[in-house]
């Protein structure tokens, strides 16, 4: 018992990663419906530049906000210049612009920071183990950042007009850009948001995997599983997806199919999701063209 | 002159592509074209399945790395000869392409990057997985021998793999070329473009869809067959995702929904890295990375469409 | 693989070899220059190993600025392959066939060497001190062209065992590896060594893939084995996440970790050193964070070469003084040859190395080879981490 108690609460800790990176994943679904693969690579230079700004002596705290500041300023930047003009193009072009981005984001956070691990520092400092060792100080902390992300996301898109005005231009951009939403500005805040949100998760990541210009390649596929689960369409579904696939790993590859095969496990969740309810757990049904 | 260059250009094309390198090109080139034709193929068939029905894989390296493995383990095991391992590595690639669209192809765009991606990352480990590695060789992966020329022929080994690859590789465009320009092909696209009147005008889409998934799945998969022949080695390694993301860049930059297109790609994920690799040992991958977007802007069809604009500039000259 | 296939294959490359009859005892030399060949991963996950082709570079560049190796310059050629075997074997062909190079130097990685392990051999062309661990690469009657450098993976895991069953008989042991064939060798070293004993040793075995997230979840399990004993056979990355999980889950058992993560700057740093001590793993090279080595004439040797040829490069990263060590053993060879560089006698020579001391390898560690022996460094320390250095203790063991 004691050891299923100690899989789980380690696999809600993992999920917690997965649902960040998940949550920035759902935010750019949500106001451009595409799936952006270099998220994970984006995440990881924004936690570069951290690194930096902590490492010349700026405090913790205000080097996380700009960080958060400067990549919403990418973000847009992004949007702006790289995909607008890629705005009536198929699928296909877009996911072309986001694997080109995802080689040379790779390559050139390589170029100037190394490839040496880096060790980043945690907000919520060292400490002995807490609860018996379920849960760590930065494992406590960086899941209750995810969720205070996650209350800010889901109040801005609830209360705000701009939030509002948000969904609006993703739902219908024809009919809002009629009653006046602008639709190009709000398309390059969300992925303002989501690269925002994307170096919180490289922030709070990074203590857990270490620093390295591959840190996220093995966590983007398991948030891009927690994401379908929950509904790519719906910022709760992402966090819920995210711990529910982090547990599920970590249950499945102690006491189902063993280590070996952890990794498949995430192929067999999308799949699943996929074909029993496309629209995830919590996500509203998709209008398929099929 | 126009209509000379359509009707004559692939016969010269291919009557050049075997007896220039056979002339020239040491064995380390012809090592490099064998793999340009496999390549070629690989991204064929991932643009049979993305360019023509416009369904989006990141993928298409599991299906190579099936093909390499039926091949290596035929060979391997039960000293099947090379050319025989073939249309086992097709059967064997459809039925797998087949399994796999029947799911995977429900879904519209980004679902089915998203799984095929999925697919791509997992490949690595589901090759070692411990109840097949008495087949697969485990993490060791499989040596094998390169094949001779047969009756005493007076070619090189590499001489004899090229030619070989050379003649499957031209049998199976052919192939792709008759498919596409024919009804089927029409089919593909018009549920590409217009799924909703494809539906109306009787194509039973999901069918039609799986079908081409699983063609696709053989086109690559011989691709890699022809691959593990040339390179006579296979280990799980060898085919990570970034294989998968290399056959996707191919296509894009070699033209999607062209034939020749394929040939452009296997081309370019062939001989560019190693022209980024000189430029700059600092960061290849962004020369790359770089090239891919600007592509997507400069030139959306590929060289195949830079190429086809070129050539009716010349013949309105 | 079956025996038959393979005598007729290389047959029939040794006939057509046969062709083009002696094709000048000399390759890839003139009298001024011997060309090298080299891949490396410069891109692609395995990025990290690419400043070992950079110190490999640097060094030959100070040769060359010394006046080179009796009056030759070296010419080294780097190519990239991305860690892909494929890549690798178009790339060694290039540089055998086209570069027409007089060897292969420290090309990196176990699968890439096995894709070109064959084509080297029946080519006969040197693949010297490989950069990988695999036991492989010290077989000099199957594979007389190819020798490896560091100490094998699997002599390792046999120092491990010997070190528990002195120390630890009877305790619960567990192994964590990385699924692939470097994991894989500890894992056999450890059968090697123990015998039929093995199972009864190890009660929990346990895998990782090089492409997880996280290993908390197997830490977690092989706590919960109730094994006092742990051995690591893991890349930096997730020795120390493996460090740090065990800590942060109140689990202290002796750690024996893989030599390949014994650096500080890579491994015990980002886990924390506190959360490190009392970890145990065997050395062969000085590790340039340790501050023992702080004023060490070895290493200020090497302190002085980066300064002067890779001024950018991170003192604390492993790679540029093992590119370094390699790279001088490789210069040995080219000197012990004098005017005969044929690649007979290259590897001649290097399966004569008698006692050679390099600066970045620890006192007691050397390199020789014999030509019944292609391990070239076969000595290891087993050392301690005390919180803020290594300390090693007990003799050097010599593995021969």
């Amino acid at each position: 018992m004691d050891a299923f108690l100690h899989q789980l609460f380690s696999g809600i800790a993992t999920g917690g990663i997965y649902a960040s990176v998940a949550l920035a994943l759902v935010m750019i679904y949500q106001a451009t419906h595409h799936v952006n693969f270099a998220q994970g690579e984006m995440a990881m230079l924004s936690t570069y530049v951290a690194l930096t700004l902590i490492q010349a002596g700026v405090p913790y705290w205000i080097a996380f906000v700009l960080t958060v500041g400067a990549s919403m300023i990418v973000g847009i930047g992004i949007q702006w210049l790289v995909l607008r003009p890629l705005e009536k193009a198929p699928v296909l072009a877009s996911v072309g612009v986001f694997i080109g981005m995802l080689l040379m984001f790779n390559s050139v956070a390589g170029w100037i920071f190394s490839y040496t691990l880096k060790p980043f520092p945690s907000p919520f400092g060292e400490g002995p183990p807490m609860l018996n060792g379920l849960f760590s100080r930065h494992e406590l902390g960086s899941t209750g950042v995810t969720l205070l992300v996650l209350t800010a996301v889901w109040a801005f898109f609830r209360f705000t007009r701009l939030g509002l005005a948000m969904r609006a231009a993703a739902f219908n951009p024809i009919s809002s850009r009629l009653v006046g939403v602008p639709v190009a500005k709000m398309l390059a805040l969300g992925w303002g948001l989501a690269a925002g949100i994307g170096a919180v998760a490289g922030m709070m990541v990074a203590p857990v995997v270490f620093l390295d210009p591959n840190m996220m390649a093995g966590v983007l596929l398991y948030a891009f599983a927690g994401a379908l689960l929950g509904g790519i369409t719906n910022p709760l579904g992402a966090v819920v997806g995210g711990l529910l696939v982090g547990v599920i790993e970590n249950l499945g590859g102690a006491y189902v199919v063993g280590t070996e095969l952890k990794l498949s496990m995430a192929l067999v969740i999308i799949v699943v999701v996929l074909v029993v309810k496309p629209s995830g757990l919590f996500g509203k049904t998709l209008a398929s063209r099929v | 002159m126009h209509a000379h260059i359509t009707r004559f250009g692939p016969l010269l094309f291919i009557v050049l592509a075997a007896v220039l390198p056979l002339a020239f090109a040491s064995g380390y080139q012809l090592f490099q074209l064998t793999l340009v034709v496999a390549y070629a193929l690989s991204v064929l068939g991932l643009n049979l399945v993305t360019g023509y029905n416009g369904q989006v894989s990141l993928g298409h390296g599991a299906f190579y790395a099936v093909g390499a493995y039926v091949t290596a383990i035929m060979m391997d095991r039960w000293d099947v000869p090379y050319w025989a391992t073939l249309p086992v590595s097709a059967v064997v690639c459809a039925v797998f392409g087949f399994l796999l669209g029947m799911p995977a192809l429900r879904l519209g765009g980004v679902y089915l990057a998203l799984t095929t991606f999925a697919l791509a990352v997992a490949v690595p480990q589901l090759l070692k997985y411990k109840l097949i590695d008495g087949w697969t060789g485990g993490v060791q992966g499989i040596t094998i021998i390169k094949p001779d020329a047969p009756y005493d022929l007076p070619l090189t080994s590499d001489q004899w793999v090229y030619l070989f690859s050379l003649a499957v590789g031209v049998l199976m465009f052919a192939l792709a070329s008759n498919l596409v320009h024919g009804r089927i092909g029409r089919a593909m696209v018009a549920i590409r473009d217009q799924p909703i009147a494809a539906e109306a005008m009787g194509i039973d889409i999901a069918r039609f869809k799986t079908l081409t998934f699983a063609t696709s799945a053989m086109f690559t998969g011989i691709g890699g067959s022809l691959a593990a022949i040339a390179v006579q080695f296979v280990s799980p390694d060898s085919f990570t995702v970034a294989l998968s993301v290399t056959f996707f860049v191919g296509m894009v930059i070699g033209g999607a929904a062209s034939i020749w297109g394929a040939v452009f790609g296997a081309l370019f994920i062939e001989f560019v890295p190693n022209i980024a690799d000189h430029l700059s040992k600092a960061a290849p991958g962004a020369i790359y990375g770089v090239i891919l977007i600007a592509f997507m802007f400069l030139a959306p069809g590929g060289i195949a469409s830079l190429l086809r604009r070129w050539f009716a500039r010349l013949a309105v000259k | 693989m079956k025996r038959r296939t393979v005598l007729t294959g290389l047959g029939g490359i040794a006939a057509s070899a046969m062709v083009r009859p002696a094709a000048a005892a000399t390759v890839g030399v003139t009298k001024t220059e011997i060309k090298i060949g080299n891949t490396i991963p410069y891109s692609g996950n395995a990025s990290s190993y690419g400043v070992i082709g950079k110190a490999d570079a640097a060094y030959f560049q100070m040769i060359n600025d010394q006046g080179g190796i009796n009056g030759r310059k070296i010419n080294f050629i780097t190519l990239d392959d991305g860690y892909a075997p494929a890549k690798t074997v178009e790339q060694v062909r290039r540089l055998v066939e086209q570069d027409e190079v007089a060897l292969l130097f420290n090309s990196l990685g176990t699968a890439n060497n096995t894709a070109i392990h064959k084509y080297m051999n029946t080519k006969k062309v040197p693949q010297l001190f490989v950069s990988t661990g695999a036991d492989k690469w010290g077989d000099p009657k199957g594979f007389p062209w190819t020798m490896g450098w560091q100490p094998s993976y699997r002599t390792e895991a046999q120092i491990y065992a010997k070190a528990i069953l002195e120390n630890y008989a009877g305790k619960k042991c567990a192994l964590i590896y990385q699924n692939d064939d470097f994991g894989k060798d500890y894992l056999g070293g450890l059968q090697d060594a123990l015998g039929k004993d093995f199972e009864k040793h190890f009660t929990k075995l346990i895998t990782y893939e090089a492409t997880d997230p996280t290993v908390d979840s197997q830490v977690v399990a092989l706590k919960d084995s109730g094994a006092e004993v742990m051995v690591s056979a893991a890349i930096p990355k997730f020795s120390a996440q493996i460090i740090r999980k065990a800590y942060d889950i109140g689990w202290k058992p002796v750690h024996y970790m893989s030599n390949v993560s014994a650096s500080v700057g890579a491994t015990i740093n980002p886990a924390g050193p506190e959360k490190a001590v009392g970890v145990i793993t065997s050395a062969y090279q000085k590790d340039p964070t340790d501050p023992e080595w702080a004023n060490d004439p070895g290493m200020n040797e090497w302190r002085a070469f980066m300064k002067k040829y890779i001024p950018d490069g991170d003192l604390a990263d492993g790679g540029y003084s093992f590119g370094f060590g390699v790279s001088m053993t490789m210069v040995q060879v080219l000197k012990q040859c004098g005017d005969d560089l044929s690649r007979e006698n290259i590897m001649k020579q290097a399966a004569n190395i008698k006692r050679l001391d390099v600066p970045v390898l620890l006192p007691g560690v050397y390199v020789s080879t014999t030509p019944d022996n292609f391990h070239p460094i076969r000595q290891m320390q087993l050392t301690r981490w005390t919180g803020k250095t290594y300390e090693r203790f007990g003799k050097v063991i010599d593995a021969t």
